[in-house]
């Protein structure tokens, strides 16, 4: 089953690791994902300002090439492009006079007001795959990893576009549960890891780190299982900070999503590119013997 | 930490057009706010701020526009929108935070200059963060 997709300019780049064994996983669950023809940079953050129309063009002009090609549904991976992709949906659905303005000015040839439904990979997995078979399809399952799921922002709030419950979301624990792992539930999965302030402020990164990491660490997990490039880029750096002023902080490895996904369907680590991972992940899970390929996985009914 | 300033409230200092400005860009009821503070409670940066996210809606409302410009809390608020979904009114204050940001941007002031961001950071920073910095702290 094909899938319309959109990666961002982030999964292009930076966080290959974040992108390619999500894609090598879906194959392996039997779906692919399919490209939006002529994507382009979705600006990132949402513009909050009501008069701000010019930032909705770039999202909007996404949404429009999913409509023309005929889909009715376009998955997002990147946390920041969902959230931004999703908003822009909603504020095209229910505003008709800013609806109007954009659509004249975008001029595709047509119209658009929000038909298209924006989700992310992790619902997808819940929804269309389901966790069952998700389980079922389990080759190397993830027992030994004391795993903290970690949200950040962007997937749950506004309320709107979560994909989840913004006060208690389960979806990335159930997630984890299914591919065998014991997720480890901690206060701060929702915290702000200081997110764009790093380009004005870096110095308070480690603050906002600290916070969250300190929590994950005393209730237990081994790593932190992440969805967003950014989040991955903040606590790293915040990390490495707390490590340089105080001897006696402990690393906390830092890992996608949906790079557990690949080593959990046994497609092996050169699909999770760890290489580009800011919180090497790779010692903890070699030293769960998670690290190796498994022979013979194939797509449901394939 | 959240300093204790003491504010003057006068007709002199009352910026009407200010208010006016931020409603019309935030297209927020100012008034909806009781002040109980949990978006203060609930934000991960407040400590870093020198106006607290609860104390910003107050100023705004009452026109006070020099004792926002003059603090640094709407360029250390990230739009989390922690204190959004914690609003028992409702209100988003995000959008408050970003109107204040856009009328000083609007006047062509930038809050960060591209070429200071060091260039080792240039690199390795995800392109998500350059483009979503630059957006909100640029004009």
């Amino acid at each position: 089953m094909s899938l319309a997709y959109y990666p961002g300019c982030t999964l292009k780049t930076k966080a290959r690791n974040l992108e390619e064994p999500a894609v090598a996983s879906m194959e392996a669950l039997g779906f692919k994902l399919d490209e939006v023809p002529r994507w382009n940079c979705c600006g990132a953050v949402y513009s909050l300002a009501d008069d701000d129309l010019i930032h909705q063009v770039a999202p909007v002009r996404n949404l429009v090439r999913v409509k023309k090609a005929g889909e009715t549904k376009l998955v997002t991976l990147c946390a920041f492009c969902l959230n931004t992709l999703k908003r822009a949906n909603l504020l095209m659905k229910q505003d008709v006079d800013k609806r109007n303005t954009i659509n004249s000015f975008i001029d595709e040839g047509l119209d658009y007001s929000g038909e298209v439904e924006v989700v992310h990979l992790l619902e997808v997995l819940r929804d269309d795959v389901g966790w069952d078979v998700i389980s079922h399809m389990v080759k190397l399952p993830l027992r030994e990893l004391r795993v903290a799921p970690y949200y950040g922002c962007t997937l749950l709030r506004p309320r709107e576009v979560a994909i989840d419950s913004a006060e208690d979301p389960t979806i990335l624990r159930d997630f984890l549960k299914a591919l065998g792992a014991r997720p480890i539930d901690f206060p701060e999965s929702t915290r702000c890891c200081g997110s764009y302030e790093v380009i004005s402020n870096p110095d308070d990164i480690p603050e906002y780190t600290r916070a969250i990491l300190d929590s994950a660490l005393n209730h237990g997990a081994e790593a932190l299982v992440l969805t967003c490039p950014l989040c991955d880029y903040n606590l790293a750096r915040g990390q490495k900070e707390l490590v340089k002023k105080n001897s006696g902080f402990r690393r906390m490895p830092l890992i996608y999503f949906t790079q557990l996904l690949a080593l959990a369907l046994g497609l092996g680590p050169q699909v999770c590119h760890f290489e580009l991972n800011h919180g090497s992940p790779e010692s903890l899970l070699r030293e769960k013997n998670l690290l190796s390929a498994v022979e013979n996985v194939r797509p449901i009914g394939g | 930490m959240t300093k204790k300033i003491p504010v003057t409230v006068s007709s002199k200092r009352l910026r009407r057009e200010f208010v006016k400005k931020v409603k019309e860009l935030s297209g927020q009821n100012l008034q909806l706010c009781y002040q109980c503070g949990m978006c203060t409670g609930n934000c991960p940066t407040a400590a870093n701020m020198d106006v607290s996210p609860r104390r910003i809606i107050e100023l705004a409302r009452l026109g006070l526009e020099e004792d926002i410009a003059s603090s640094r809390t709407v360029w250390i608020c990230a739009s989390c929108l922690a204190c959004v979904v914690n609003c028992p009114r409702g209100f988003d204050l995000s959008k408050v935070m970003e109107a204040i940001r856009l009328l000083t941007l609007r006047k062509n002031i930038d809050h960060v200059k591209p070429e200071d961001i060091p260039p080792q950071d240039r690199c390795e920073l995800p392109q998500i963060a350059m483009v979503s910095g630059l957006t909100k702290f640029t004009g």
